[in-house]
């Protein structure tokens, strides 16, 4: 009985994760081509998708890998484009808490915004059981094995691009697609145009302390904004 | 720093990122100012990377509709903001930086 319950929300999560990798073969193509062209190995590169394991951020570390930035910078990167992951932590946090630690890792490994997105959407319809996170597990490895396939698959394809095509671009699209779809208030707008002029006016700032400074002025700007709203 | 090394820590800042609140919910208290300031840092870190990116593609301000960078940029906020996806996001602004630097014969 208790197995047949593992197994059917194991497999619920396997179904409702599949249409999202749709979207998520392209992006992993994308990343796998992208690295290469950043010479960075091949088995380098695929180590990345499973080490990292999650997407806009290791697009932008193998650009930036590319673009030689030092590694304190690109690790700095890397840790704020991710740290919306605290915020989904924060939100399954309540749902997984009677589990022992093993599967409190395993879970926070594949807290990805696909698997979050169809995790808490099942919670919030069928509640809490005490074999949910099964589901949370199906849809978790689903994404996790189409992301490494789509990355192998990307880094042969890569090998093939000219080296002559305006690549660098992706990087501030990147960041722009991230941006854009987080702004639903006056309080995030205000934080990202404070932190994109100030940016702007700071960029002559040694070891990018101008990135620092803009950033703390935005999200002050954000907080009394949207302490001033209440 | 080597490529390896910097996956690593970059891993484990991640993973570290995913299994805070998990980890820490029965354990301590987090003051409300800092999860409420959670949600704006990534959109001040990225946004403050982002203008000049556009607006001074070669370093210095550039502020001109002869600037395809500027133009693609748009056009991908645009895109972004329309279809909440990161992949069509990227290729309607790489296919607008195409387009825009053969107009404007760059």
């Amino acid at each position: 009985m208790i197995a047949k319950m593992r197994k059917h929300e194991f497999w619920s999560g396997v179904r409702d994760e599949a249409p999202i990798l749709l979207g998520v073969v392209p992006f992993g193509l994308l990343f796998g081509a992208l690295a290469i062209s950043a010479h960075i190995s091949s088995p380098a590169a695929q180590a990345m998708s499973s080490i990292i394991f999650a997407g806009a951020s290791q697009l932008i570390a193998a650009q930036l890998v590319g673009a030689g930035t030092s590694g304190l910078v690109i690790l700095m990167v890397v840790f704020v484009v991710n740290l919306r992951h605290a915020l989904y932590s924060a939100s399954v946090a309540p749902h997984v808490r009677h589990l022992g630690t093993a599967w409190k890792l395993l879970l926070s490994y594949l807290l990805t915004d696909e698997a979050y997105a169809v995790t808490i959407t099942h919670y919030n319809r069928e509640g809490d059981a005490p074999d949910r996170h099964w589901y949370f597990l199906g849809a978790g490895l689903t994404l996790w094995s189409a992301w490494q396939a789509s990355t192998a698959v990307g880094i042969f394809i890569g090998a093939q691009i000219p080296a002559n095509w305006p690549l660098g671009f992706v990087l501030p699209l990147t960041f722009i697609a991230l941006v854009v779809p987080a702004l639903k208030d006056r309080a995030g707008v205000a934080a990202a145009l404070v932190a994109g002029l100030v940016g702007l006016l700071a960029t002559n700032f040694p070891y990018k302390t101008g990135l620092l400074v803009a950033a703390l002025i935005g999200i002050v700007t954000g907080l009394l904004i949207e302490g001033r709203q209440k | 720093m080597n490529i390896w090394i910097i996956m690593a820590i970059g891993g484990l800042l991640t993973f570290g990122t995913r299994l805070s609140f998990i980890f820490l919910l029965d354990r301590i208290r987090v003051p409300d100012w800092f999860r409420r300031g959670l949600r704006f840092v990534p959109v001040a870190v990225l946004s403050a990377i982002i203008l000049p990116e556009l607006t001074s593609p070669n370093g210095t301000l550039f502020l001109s509709w002869r600037n395809p960078q500027l133009l693609a940029g748009l056009v991908a906020i645009l895109v972004a903001w329309k279809t909440k996806n990161v992949f069509l996001t990227i290729l309607a602004g790489m296919a607008a930086l195409v387009v825009f630097q053969l107009a404007l014969g760059l």
